[in-house]
């Protein structure tokens, strides 16, 4: 009995229904707001130090034997993703007491974001394809709401498209799912592997590993999947992009570097140029997209769609040092785009707006907060000594080894360009002096459009929602930087994890006990 | 009987598609309650349709009697029907909410409005 595997989704659930049970206290679910993910963090910290020490844990739930059963495992990829949840959510928990209005906060947020955690967490321990389905559906309804709570205008045009995608993303999962199921008879991912590495002829499945790209595809917003994106995720309140930037379509990358490297290994002659030309494509279309924008929220979510580019990258190279350099990536690109989009939230309070030309003259009015967005920026840049360096540096290094030399070269064209937006960004919010004068028409503070959606009035702020500002900042800023400064032992732990990824054995021993 | 429920998910996908290529909201709906419909039929399909016995151990045998249903596909279905009509029951209060607030049941119409 392994307990802990599953407190990383009991913790989120223990506080979604106290939250909802005090929903008319909008006090007291800021506190439980608080401590629950407080509580997750020190479990996701738990289990991470526990799998590191002692190897791949394993809860069968309900305590039927796998393959039968539903297994939950941890290994040290799943640990690293869910200590990353813990990180992220207590930043968003902290800076939704401040950030995210009262009625908002009256209608559910703090539940929902819990749920959302919860969900996560689930798709990153499960150890099957179709419980995978079913922690999907819990985070997509969760983020569903989550994305038009509040009702604001803008908010419907982007969830209508965010759901459909989202649902036909399922649908297709679902297809894949059965279609699997009907070729091997299980769907437990160490069965699967099990079985796929035994059969005559693996090339049967191809037809469910690439519906399961297409699928997670979607979720992680590669191309050409991606348009849905830059449409939807700048509508709600920064404190929920930040969420969805740092953790959903982290889970869509987890789920296809989970199940591209321990399930659908049997045609990597097939699946790896693929990858390296969907990595390529969306890398250079997000950044390109990205660089055409003046609007911060819609810039910031094409860079999430251009950096998905260098997870796949990993997972097209496909060796241990790439595939350690995709997950240290993943991790060091939630943390700096959340922090990023923190800083956001802050601009569109401080100004009613985040329509880059309108703004200017931030540096001199907090230059705390422009600080803090340089570090930021520079670390997804990849500017040592920060985290974004020794990622990208990572993956260069496997690309080059590996002889990939096309993907290198545009993986490393594509970090200018990413530093140049982000230039472009600093230079016209913060170093510039505010656009002065009286105001001509077309400078006017615009309406509320999909374009530039935050104008909602907020209170002053008070010297306390100040702080609640800016600790989730500070931490997740300080998170990038020690992962740039502590690089030697991460990279170690994101080796492990891609050995483990590598070698499946392992994990099919943990989970199905030691075959015969 | 594998053909023919092969061919009738294929339609139902197919029209599932052509609707939610329409502009109109209602029929966006449709198509994707469509398209779940046919990914439940693939999944039961795929796990095997034939006569057979209930997958339970008679009173005093120690083994199922062959052949036996596999009832796996059943429960993946019955879950995904579940999961569907929540999110289902979501999206159609999510398009009246929208049709509501911009005016309009086209979705082209609905961005331009936005912008």
């Amino acid at each position: 009995m392994n307990v802990l595997v599953v407190l990383p989704i009991l913790i989120p659930l223990v506080s979604a229904v106290a939250t909802l049970l005090l929903r008319s206290s909008v006090r007291a679910q800021n506190v439980i707001g608080m401590t629950g993910s407080a509580l997750l963090l020190a479990a996701s910290i738990w289990l991470l130090t526990a799998v590191h020490d002692g190897g791949i844990l394993v809860q069968q739930l309900g305590g039927w034997k796998a393959p039968f059963g539903i297994s939950f495992v941890a290994d040290t990829f799943s640990a690293l993703m869910v200590l990353l949840t813990g990180v992220t959510g207590l930043a968003i928990a902290i800076y939704s007491a401040a950030a995210v209005d009262e009625p908002r906060r009256r209608f559910g947020y703090f539940p929902l974001l819990h749920i959302l955690l919860m969900g996560v967490n689930g798709a990153f321990l499960t150890g099957d394809m179709f419980n995978l389905y079913v922690w999907f559906e819990v985070m997509l309804i969760a983020s569903f709401v989550l994305l038009v709570l509040g009702g604001e205008r803008v908010q419907f045009a982007g969830a209508v498209k965010y759901v459909t995608v989202n649902l036909l993303a399922s649908m297709l999962f679902l297809i894949g799912a059965g279609v699997l199921y009907g070729k091997t008879g299980t769907l437990n991912f160490a069965d699967l592997a099990f079985k796929l590495s035994q059969t005559a002829n693996p090339e049967l499945v191809n037809t469910s590993a690439m519906l399961f790209l297409v699928a997670f595809g979607i979720k992680a917003a590669i191309f050409p999947f991606f348009f849905w994106l830059p449409d939807s995720y700048p509508v709600p309140p920064a404190a929920i992009t930040a969420l969805f930037a740092g953790l959903l379509t982290k889970v869509g990358v987890y789920a296809l570097l989970r199940t591209f490297s321990i399930i659908f290994v049997h045609d990597t002659g097939f699946t790896q140029p693929l990858f390296l030309v969907l990595a390529g494509v969306t890398m250079v279309v997000g950044v390109l997209g990205a660089v055409a924008q003046s609007e911060m929220k819609r810039l910031l979510s094409f860079h999430i769609v251009s950096q998905i580019g260098y997870a796949l990258m990993g997972l097209g190279i496909f060796t241990q040092l790439a595939l350690s350099g995709a997950i240290y990536f993943t991790l060091h690109v939630a943390i700096a785009k959340a922090a990023l989009f923190l800083v956001v939230g802050y601009v569109a309070r401080k100004r009613g707006h985040t329509a880059l030309k309108q703004l200017g003259g931030l540096l001199r009015e907090s230059p705390v907060l422009a600080v803090l967005f340089l570090l930021a920026a520079l670390s997804l840049a990849g500017l040592p000594p920060f985290s974004g360096f020794f990622a990208k540096f990572t993956l260069v290094r496997a690309g080059l080894e590996s002889a990939d030399y096309v993907i290198v070269a545009v993986a490393l064209a594509v970090s200018m360009l990413t530093l140049f937006s982000m230039t472009k960004i600093w230079g016209e919010a913060f170093w510039k002096e505010t656009p002065g004068g009286v105001p001509s028409a077309d400078i006017l503070p615009p309406a509320p459009t999909v374009e530039n959606p935050l104008v909602t009035v907020y209170p002053t702020l008070t010297k306390a929602s100040m702080a609640l500002y800016f600790i989730p900042m500070f931490l997740l800023v300080a998170v990038t930087v020690i992962m740039g400064l502590a690089a030697e032992p991460i990279l170690q732990m994101t080796g492990q994890a891609a050995d483990q990824l590598l070698n499946p054995t392992l994990y099919i021993e943990s989970v199905l006990g030691v075959q015969p | 009987m594998h053909l023919l429920i092969a061919i009738l998910s294929g339609v139902l996908f197919a029209a599932g598609v052509w609707l939610i290529l329409r502009r109109s909201l209602a029929r966006l709906v449709l198509g994707l309650i469509l398209i779940s419909h046919s990914a439940s039929l693939v999944i039961f399909t795929s796990g095997g349709l034939q006569h057979a016995e209930p997958p339970l151990v008679e009173k005093g045998a120690t083994a199922l009697q062959t052949p036996f249903a596999d009832p796996l596909p059943q429960a993946l279905i019955l879950t995904a029907i579940v999961i569907s009509f929540g999110l289902f029951a979501f999206f159609l209060v999510l398009i009246k909410r929208a049709h509501q607030e911009t005016g309009t049941d086209d979705i082209d119409a609905m961005s331009e409005v936005e912008s």
